[in-house]
């Protein structure tokens, strides 16, 4: 394993840097807004904005302020709010020029065909990929791996005297649904058929602050060849340095630090470039 | 007059085109080899395969119109695969010609890490480049965002603008006459993006 945080020089405007011998290919921080019927839920908190619920205008405010991708997530019910985020998407990438995943509720290849179209860099699959795996494969061979994300929502299921094992499960908002997959499994299985990034979101720490769950994080990248995104339960700079260094994750994915306020993203980046961990500033 | 963006079917022809829009380019997608030949600059996208690629351009015809607006002095911008197929052979799914515009090979990334590259790496310009007008207004050793998993082994240093590291140090820019290439996507780089793509368009006088 080849030490990615080494050598730590000064640079003349006062930043840190860390100079890992084999590449400077940063650690991303990706900010991921849930969007319904075209609307940011609950809001953002973090500027003055005129329109804190305007996704559009919230992508481009986090791309001012240094996210190295957006996410979108769409938790919209009905197929006429699904219309709404295909113009949603095209309206932000005809003005924020960083990768924009969109994920929620894209079923099948033609779901994904039409975010791609309107602008999308990426699409994220995860209740639809385990209810037929095959999505996966379709949407690599049709849009090439680099496209498709899959997301693993999984909660450890082990008792305290049992090795580590986590579970991926499905409908995770209101009534999580065991799927009686192991997320170790699924991820392998996924980046198999052809999934081109992982996103793994630890149920046990999600929306708790308590930072993620590094030995899943850590299972998941010691089996996959493609970037490990970590997701949920993010409190602190502290916790997503953890991931990234402890957790070996690629990206962090978080929403509600950046959202109200707490931290922004620079304050993260500096964070983690003082520690040695490579960030775009 | 219009940039011409070369449509063959790349991924992320949409997202060239928007970024420049953005910048305010005048610009016509075409796949037709005389508005190509005729156009004043001309931008290559690409993502995924350079045989596909070279398939598509050879398909429809853009091979030799390409080699004529190169070779005409009409300033030209190819972008990840399409910096790839200007090279004279690609290892990708078997080795396979290409363009054969600027010496070199097309060779997979080393597989000690993760492959595809995907996110933001740093650019470096090569000495003889850092005054390039493609460059202006950005800071040497910029991050830049990179999906790939082949990279240029070009054979004249002369044509290597920029590099990059992963794994091995490989030229992420290649500057030749009027022939520029990155590797990298400028139309996802954001602000550092936007003004190589400016840059591109003032340098090609057609701003």
């Amino acid at each position: 394993m080849p030490n990615r945080l080494n050598a730590v020089a000064r640079h003349n405007n006062g930043w840190l840097e860390a100079l890992p011998e084999k590449h400077m290919l940063k650690r991303r921080i990706i900010p991921c807004l849930d969007v319904k019927a075209g609307r940011v839920v609950k809001g953002v908190a973090f500027l003055n904005h005129r329109d804190a619920g305007d996704p559009v205008e919230l992508a481009a405010a986090y791309d001012a302020g240094g996210a190295d991708e957006l996410v979108f997530y769409d938790i919209t019910a009905s197929s006429d709010e699904r219309d709404i985020m295909v113009d949603v998407v095209e309206r932000t990438a005809a003005q924020v020029f960083i990768p924009l995943t969109v994920g929620g509720g894209l079923r099948t290849v033609d779901d994904m065909y039409r975010m791609l179209r309107a602008g999308a860099d990426k699409v994220s699959i995860n209740t639809a990929a385990v209810l037929n795996p095959q999505l996966i494969e379709e949407g690599a061979r049709r849009f090439g791996s680099q496209c498709i994300v899959l997301s693993i929502d999984a909660r450890r299921v082990n008792t305290p005297d049992e090795p580590p094992r986590w579970q991926v499960f499905t409908h995770t908002g209101r009534n999580p649904r065991p799927t009686g997959l192991d997320a170790i499994e699924w991820a392998r299985r996924g980046v198999e058929s052809g999934a081109g990034e992982i996103v793994i979101n630890s149920m046990d720490a999600d929306g708790v602050g308590g930072g993620y769950d590094l030995d899943l994080l850590r299972a998941i990248a010691d089996v996959v060849s493609v970037p490990v995104i970590a997701s949920g339960g993010v409190g602190s700079p502290e916790h997503m340095y953890a991931g990234l260094v402890e957790g070996r994750a690629d990206a962090v994915l978080a929403a509600s630090i950046f959202h109200f306020g707490a931290y922004t993203i620079q304050d993260v980046k500096r964070y983690l470039a003082e520690r040695g961990v490579p960030v775009r500033v | 007059m219009s940039i011409a963006v070369i449509d063959y079917g790349a991924g992320n022809l949409r997202s060239v085109v928007r970024a420049l829009q953005r910048i305010g380019a005048s610009l016509e997608v075409t796949s037709d080899p005389d508005v190509v030949v005729a156009a004043p600059a001309v931008v290559l996208p690409g993502v995924g395969a350079t045989r596909d690629t070279m398939q598509s351009l050879e398909r429809l015809e853009l091979v030799a119109a390409i080699h004529d607006s190169i070779a005409r002095g009409t300033p030209f911008l190819g972008i990840c695969v399409g910096m790839q197929v200007l090279c004279d052979q690609s290892e990708e799914f078997g080795l396979h010609p290409c363009l054969g515009i600027v010496g070199g090979a097309v060779r997979r990334l080393p597989s000690d890490l993760k492959v595809p590259q995907i996110g933001w790496n740093q650019v470096c310009y090569t000495p003889h480049a850092a005054q390039h007008p493609l460059f202006s207004g950005i800071e040497d050793g910029s991050d830049f965002y990179f999906v790939h998993s082949y990279y240029c082994d070009l054979t004249d240093a002369r044509d290597v603008a920029a590099t990059t590291t992963y794994g091995l140090s490989f030229p992420s820019a290649l500057i030749h006459g009027n022939l520029a290439a990155v590797q990298f996507h400028p139309e996802k780089s954001g602000r550092c993006g936007l003004q190589l793509l400016t840059n591109f368009v003032r340098w090609a006088g057609v701003a």
